[in-house]
C-alpha cells in the first residue's frame, strides 16, 4: 500500500482573532498544530500500514514552518514526508489547494490511498479531498467512519451518515477523508521522535512539483476572501413590567413582531 | 529552576506530561474509586516507549538511566501515583535481572518488558519480613529440574498483573541473609498462585498482591548470578530505584501545589481571591521552595546512581526528604482547598492518600534515617 495523508497546519485554537486591517488570521502567539480533523487521517494510514504493509507519506502545503507538523507526522509513525512550499503557492483558495497537492502526489508516482481529514478547523470547507480526488480521476468517499477491508484492489468502508453508516466499496486508487469516529490518534513515541529529529523532509517548489504557475496560489484561485470578520456578540436584555397579562402580551407582540412565532 | 536536562531528557519528560495529561488525567479519579487496573494507559506508556527507558539497547530498550526514568515518573505521578508505581514497579522488577541476569535470561525476557508487552514485578517482603527483610521465610530447594519454591510474599506491587517476577528466597536457611537468592517466575508457572487483591489508602489503581508458591518448580537457568546472591543484589536494588520513589513523591507534591494554587486564585471569601491574604501566600511559598528542594536532590540522587558511584545514602536522602515533602505540601494543600479539598470532587484528598505510601515502601523512612546515620558514622570514622 502507497499512502498519502494529507495534513494542514491550522492555529491550535478555537479562540480565532482576525486583524481587521488585514483580514488576515493573528498567528502570533499561537503555537501551530497539525488539524485535528488530520490528526485521525494520519492515524488510519499508519494503522493501514501496519496491516496491510507498504509506506506512508505525509504532505502538507504551507509556510515553512510547515516542517514542524511533518516532524511530528513521522514521529506519530509516517516514514516520509513532503513540504510544498513556495511563494507562488500562497493565498491559494481550496482549489488551487488541491491542485497542488494532487500535483505533487502525482509527481511521487502511483499511489493506493489518499487519505485527508473531513475538513479543517480554521477553513472548514472540506473541498480539498473531493477536488484533489477529481483532478487525480479516482474515486472518492467521504465521512469515513471505519475500514473495513482493503483486499484484491478493493476497498470496503463505512460512511457516516445521519442516520447511522453505509458500507461502501470501491476500488484503489481512491481519496477518503475521514471523520473522528474513525479511530483513537496515537500519541508519539520516543523512537519516533528519535526518528523525526533525523529525518530530511524534502521541501519541493514550484519548479520541482512543475505545476503551472497561473493555477496555482492566488493567481490559481477561483474564489478570493473579500472580508474576514470576527462577529460582534451582541446581547440585549429587555425586561417586561406590568401584571402577567401584560407581560405575556408584549411578548408575544414581539415574539410576532421579530416573526419568531 | 533550570536543571539543565538534555534535548532527550526533555523529550521524555514532555511525552510522560502528555500522556499524563491526555491519558490519566481524565480517567485519574475513576480509577482511585473503582480501584481499577490503568491497563489502556499502560499500553499508551508501552506504545509511547517508555518502558524502554530503563531497558538496555542490547535488549530493544533504549538504555537510558535513572533520571530519565525519574523525569517520567514524575510527570506521570504529578497526574496519578498510582498509573505511575505500576509503570515504575516494572523497571524494579527488572533491574536485577538487568544488572545480574544472565544473556539467556536477559535476551528471554527483557524484550517483551522493553515493548511493555509484559509487566515485571518484584517480590521481597512477607508477611514476617517487613522492614526487617532478613527474616524472609520463602525456600527455593534446589532439586532436579530446577528449583522448588515454598512460601508467601505479601503486598507485591503489580501482583497478578505482571507477567514476569523476580523474588527472593532461602536456598540455604541455615546461612541467613548468605542463603537467599534471586530467582525469575513466570506468572503462569505450576504451584504460583494469587491472594486477594489489596483494599488501599491510596495509589488505589495499582494492583497488590500477595504471590502463594505451593511446590512451584522453577528452572535452574531462572536463578540470577549465584545462590547466596540474594540478599546482596536486592538491597543493591532498592539503592538505585530510591531516587524514582522521590521522583513520585516530587510529582505528587506538584500536582497538589498546582491544585491549590488553582484553587486559591479563584475561590473569593472576604471579597477577594484567598491567594491575596499573606497566610495563604506564605502557606503556597512554604509548598513551592519545598518541592523544588525535593526536586533538586532528587534529580542530584539519580545522577549519582548514573555515575555509578556509591550511591546508597543519597538515594536514601531523595527518598526520605521527596516523600515527607509530599506528606506535608498534600497535606497543606487540603488544608488550603478548605471543605471543597476534603471532598473527592477535588483531586487533592487523593493526592494526600496517594503521597503516604512514598513514606513507607521501599525502605520506610525511619529504616532510611538510620541508614543515613550510618553513613555519616562511616564517613566520620574513615575521616572523609
Amino acid at each position: 500500500m502507497n499512502i498519502f495523508v494529507c495534513l494542514k497546519q491550522v492555529p491550535g485554537t478555537t479562540d480565532v482573532k482576525i486583524n481587521p486591517e488585514t483580514n488576515t488570521l493573528i498567528r502570533q502567539g499561537i503555537p501551530n498544530i497539525i488539524n485535528p480533523f488530520d490528526t485521525y487521517a494520519l492515524e488510519e494510514g499508519v494503522r493501514l500500514k501496519e496491516k496491510y504493509g507498504g509506506k506512508v507519506t505525509a504532505i502538507s502545503m504551507g509556510p515553512p514552518q510547515a516542517m514542524d507538523i511533518l516532524k511530528e507526522a513521522i514521529s506519530l509513525g509516517a516514514d516520509e514526508a513532503v513540504l510544498l512550499s513556495d511563494r507562488a503557492f500562497s493565498g491559494a483558495d481550496t482549489w488551487a489547494t488541491a491542485f497542488t497537492l494532487a500535483g505533487a502526489v502525482r509527481k511521487s508516482g502511483p499511489f493506493d490511498l489518499i487519505i485527508c481529514g473531513r475538513q479543517s478547523t480554521d477553513g472548514d470547507t472540506a473541498q480539498v479531498g473531493p477536488e484533489m480526488a477529481e483532478m487525480l480521476d479516482v474515486p472518492f468517499i467521504a465521512y469515513v467512519g471505519q475500514i473495513e477491508e482493503i483486499l484484491n484492489g478493493e476497498i470496503r468502508l463505512q460512511r457516516l451518515i445521519d442516520e447511522g453508516h453505509e458500507v461502501l466499496q470501491s476500488s484503489l486508487p481512491a481519496v477518503i477523508t475521514v471523520s473522528k469516529e474513525i479511530n483513537k490518534p496515537r500519541l508519539p513515541s520516543l523512537r519516533g521522535i528519535a526518528k523525526s529529529r533525523s529525518a530530511k523532509i524534502p521541501v519541493w517548489t514550484l519548479q520541482d512539483v512543475g505545476l503551472d504557475p497561473d493555477k496555482v496560489g492566488l493567481n490559481g484561485s477561483f474564489t478570493r476572501v473579500v472580508k474576514i470578520f470576527t462577529p460582534e456578540r451582541v446581547k440585549k436584555a429587555e425586561m417586561l413590567q406590568g401584571e402577567i397579562e401584560t407581560q405575556v402580551d408584549c411578548l408575544l407582540e414581539k415574539l410576532k413582531a421579530t416573526r419568531l412565532i | 529552576m533550570q536543571y539543565f536536562l538534555t534535548e532527550e531528557q526533555k523529550t521524555i519528560k514532555d511525552l510522560a506530561r502528555k500522556i499524563a495529561e491526555e491519558r490519566i488525567l481524565p480517567v485519574r479519579a475513576q480509577l482511585d474509586e473503582k480501584e481499577e487496573f490503568p491497563w489502556s494507559i499502560m499500553k499508551d506508556i508501552a506504545d509511547s516507549d517508555l518502558f524502554r527507558i530503563f531497558v538496555p539497547a542490547e535488549y530493544e530498550g533504549l538504555g537510558y538511566g535513572c533520571l530519565e526514568l525519574c523525569l517520567a515518573l514524575e510527570e506521570l505521578s504529578r497526574a496519578c501515583s498510582g498509573v505511575a508505581i505500576s509503570f515504575a514497579v516494572s523497571a524494579l522488577g527488572s533491574y536485577t535481572l538487568i544488572d545480574y541476569g544472565s544473556e539467556t535470561l536477559k535476551r528471554k525476557y527483557l524484550p517483551d518488558i522493553a515493548s511493555g508487552k509484559k509487566l515485571a514485578a518484584f517480590a521481597l517482603t512477607e508477611p514476617t519480613a517487613g522492614s526487617d527483610a532478613s527474616a524472609i521465610r520463602t525456600t527455593a530447594e534446589k532439586v532436579a529440574g530446577g528449583y522448588l519454591i515454598n512460601g508467601t510474599k505479601q503486598f507485591i506491587t503489580n501482583g497478578g498483573e505482571a507477567a514476569v517476577y523476580t523474588i527472593i528466597a532461602l536456598t540455604d536457611k541455615s546461612k541467613g541473609t548468605r542463603g537467599a537468592s534471586a530467582f525469575i517466575v513466570d506468572k503462569d508457572t505450576p504451584g504460583f498462585t494469587f491472594g486477594k487483591k489489596e483494599k488501599k489508602l491510596g495509589i488505589r489503581a495499582s494492583a497488590t498482591r500477595e504471590l502463594v508458591f505451593q511446590n512451584c518448580l522453577v528452572p535452574e537457568e531462572n536463578l540470577i548470578s549465584r545462590p547466596g546472591m540474594g540478599f546482596i543484589m536486592a538491597m543493591k536494588l532498592l539503592d538505585k530505584s530510591r531516587p524514582s520513589v522521590g521522583a513520585q513523591a516530587v510529582g505528587i507534591a506538584q500536582g497538589a501545589l498546582e491544585a491549590a494554587y488553582d484553587y486559591t486564585q479563584q475561590r473569593v471569601q472576604f471579597g477577594q481571591p484567598l491567594i491575596l491574604q499573606p497566610v495563604v501566600q506564605n502557606m503556597l511559598a512554604d509548598m513551592a521552595l519545598q518541592v523544588e528542594a525535593a526536586r533538586s536532590l532528587v534529580y542530584a540522587a539519580a545522577r549519582n546512581v548514573d555515575s555509578g558511584k556509591d550511591y546508597t545514602e543519597s538515594s536514601a536522602m531523595a527518598k526520605v526528604f521527596a516523600s515527607d515533602v509530599a506528606m506535608r505540601v498534600t497535606t497543606d494543600a487540603v488544608q488550603l482547598c478548605g471543605g471543597a479539598g476534603y471532598m473527592k470532587d477535588y483531586p487533592v484528598e487523593k493526592m494526600m492518600r496517594d503521597a503516604k505510601i512514598t513514606q513507607i515502601y521501599e525502605g520506610s523512612n525511619q529504616v532510611l534515617r538510620s541508614i543515613i546515620a550510618s553513613e555519616l558514622r562511616k564517613r566520620k570514622a574513615a575521616n572523609k
